[in-house]
């Protein structure tokens, strides 16, 4: 018998669903589903939800209601889940990378740990399509899985101090763009010129967890023509 | 917008409410008022709605010019007041006129105070909050996660109310130089740890960590080694008890990151936090386990 699907107590007031052992993709839109059937049958009892790659954290008002309650409305949600359905709700966005020795200062070291060359970096990241499993770390920063793993390189053992705004980096069988400036542990082998993360703008990021993502490499000018800047091309902090 | 004048910002002062909710799965952490209760009780004394903004005075040396008439309270953290040089006392209202200069001195018990004013702190909530995130950059006066600045202008509507309110004594918090007992729910991957490593946690005493703040307490004491150092990244809940590979314990506080990947034991009591929010760096706590029923029953009853 599978161990799966499981719920556990995170806290008094939340509880915490796990849906499979790894990440897929059938786990990730189980997991979207049931985001949006509790957020509808839990509505006021719901404080917030937090989906991650295989499993949901469901924080509620315990003076509303309980673990119990809880566990039911997600055996509910599961129940009500149609794997067909799905399949074709998942957004698709394509995000513009200039990848070059000066907008991605890791790629020498990433192509000399896989024993392949930089084109061939580049390449290989760019024929998968990605799935946003998690968001975290920072507002909008969404971990997308997974990378291929001839391409798979372990995080820098000293994080720098000061990423740009839009750097595309991939650590072990992840990559992620950074949406604001900020310290980071991940190789740098790109900038995105696209804005992930803007307070202004509804919804204020552009990745949601469960979207597909792929990367199209641009150039230079390309660049710096859909707003990138050129302050932050070079070797950063 | 008149209201009150930052003639000082202190150590570290942070407008917070009661946090930032529904967001956290684009990676938006909660913030909000530390100490819970003592903000709660804080808009108690101006009469304001529950969730109205105050300011958090970590350790204390905040001094505010008023420009308006209005009511304020001071909770919290044990600090001496003065309103133009007059001492007054925390727990209660205070009314205030335009020129009066309020002077937060350094607290002798406890290390979070929080200043209310009638009506709350009026600025632009941003994701449903005012509250400030130093990390994320969101929130305090500007949206922009800044503390306090000299100079900043925190707006404030003029109140006429002249009703004397005060804080039952039982509700105060009572800062003593005993280990604090902090309750704990166990949860989350807690069956994956063997009872020896949680009879020692439960057992031993740990210290708050001067690298202790609103994202998490880092404790010192026994290690209790995790039974692997990886797994997929979760979801953390206010509370939560995360073992890193070193075996100190982190408690996962306001500001915590929305989700993490190191194995965590259990959750401490939502009371309790109120609580560890009030210790200083150096001094020492000890965890007693509860069960669901009692984490329910004390919820519902709050001494």
């Amino acid at each position: 018998m599978s161990d799966y699907p499981k719920i556990v107590i995170a806290s008094e007031n939340s509880s915490m669903l796990y849906l499979s052992q790894r990440p897929c993709t059938r786990t990730s839109n189980m997991i979207a589903h049931t985001v949006r059937h509790l957020k509808h049958s839990l509505s006021d009892q719901l404080i917030d939800l937090v989906p991650s790659y295989a499993s949901l954290l469901v924080i509620f008002n315990p003076l509303v209601t309980d673990h119990r309650h809880i566990q039911v409305a997600i055996g509910n949600a599961l129940d009500n889940w149609q794997p067909q359905a799905q399949a074709q709700t998942a957004r698709r966005i394509e995000l513009p990378v200039y990848y070059s020795a000066e907008s991605g200062p890791d790629l020498q070291r990433i192509a000399a740990h896989n024993h392949l060359s930089i084109e061939q970096i580049i390449a290989l990241h760019q024929q998968t399509e990605y799935r946003a499993y998690a968001m975290g770390f920072a507002p909008g920063f969404a971990y997308l899985g997974e990378l291929d793993p001839r391409i798979a390189t372990p995080r820098l053992a000293t994080p720098r101090k000061r990423i740009p705004r839009g750097a595309v980096a991939i650590a072990d069988r992840q990559t992620a763009v950074y949406p604001a400036q900020s310290p980071g542990g991940w190789n740098l082998i790109g900038l995105c010129p696209t804005a992930l993360f803007d307070t202004n703008r509804q919804p204020c990021t552009l990745i949601q967890v469960g979207d597909n993502i792929r990367f199209k490499a641009i150039s230079r000018e390309q660049f710096i023509q859909l707003g990138g800047s050129q302050s932050d091309l070079g070797e950063p902090s | 917008m008149k209201g009150l004048k930052v003639i000082q910002p202190g150590i570290h002062s942070l407008i917070q409410d009661a946090g930032r909710h529904g967001f956290h799965s684009i990676g938006i952490t909660s913030g909000g008022a530390l100490d819970s209760h003592s903000f709660h009780c804080a808009n108690q004394l101006c009469d304001n709605s529950h969730t109205a903004a105050c300011i958090e005075i970590l350790v204390g040396g905040l001094i505010l010019e008023a420009q308006i008439a209005t009511q304020i309270a001071i909770t919290g953290a044990q600090v001496p007041i003065s309103i133009n040089n007059r001492s007054v006392s925390t727990w209660c209202n205070h009314a205030i006129q335009p020129g009066d200069r309020i002077k937060i001195g350094y607290a002798s018990g406890g290390c979070r105070a929080y200043l209310s004013v009638a009506g709350g702190i009026q600025t632009k909530p941003i994701f449903g909050s005012v509250s400030t995130v130093v990390r994320e950059g969101l929130g305090g006066l500007h949206g922009d996660g800044k503390p306090l600045q000299q100079g900043d202008i925190l707006p404030c509507q003029p109140s006429a109310d002249t009703q004397q309110r005060s804080t039952p004594l039982q509700q105060r918090p009572v800062f003593t130089d005993c280990i604090a007992e902090i309750r704990m729910l166990l949860g989350y991957q807690h069956s994956h740890f063997n009872q020896s490593q949680l009879d020692l946690l439960f057992n031993s005493e740990y210290t708050v960590s001067k690298n202790s703040d609103r994202m998490g307490y880092r404790l010192e004491g026994p290690a209790i080694i995790p039974p692997y150092s990886e797994m997929l990244s979760e979801g953390i809940c206010l509370g939560a008890l995360q073992l890193p590979t070193d075996g100190q314990p982190i408690i996962l506080l306001s500001d915590r990151q929305t989700i993490g990947g190191y194995p965590k034991i259990g959750s401490v009591l939502s009371l309790d936090i109120n609580k560890l929010a009030q210790l200083m760096p150096g001094r020492k706590l000890r965890f007693v386990p509860i069960s669901l029923e009692q984490a329910q029953i004390a919820l519902r009853n709050p001494e």
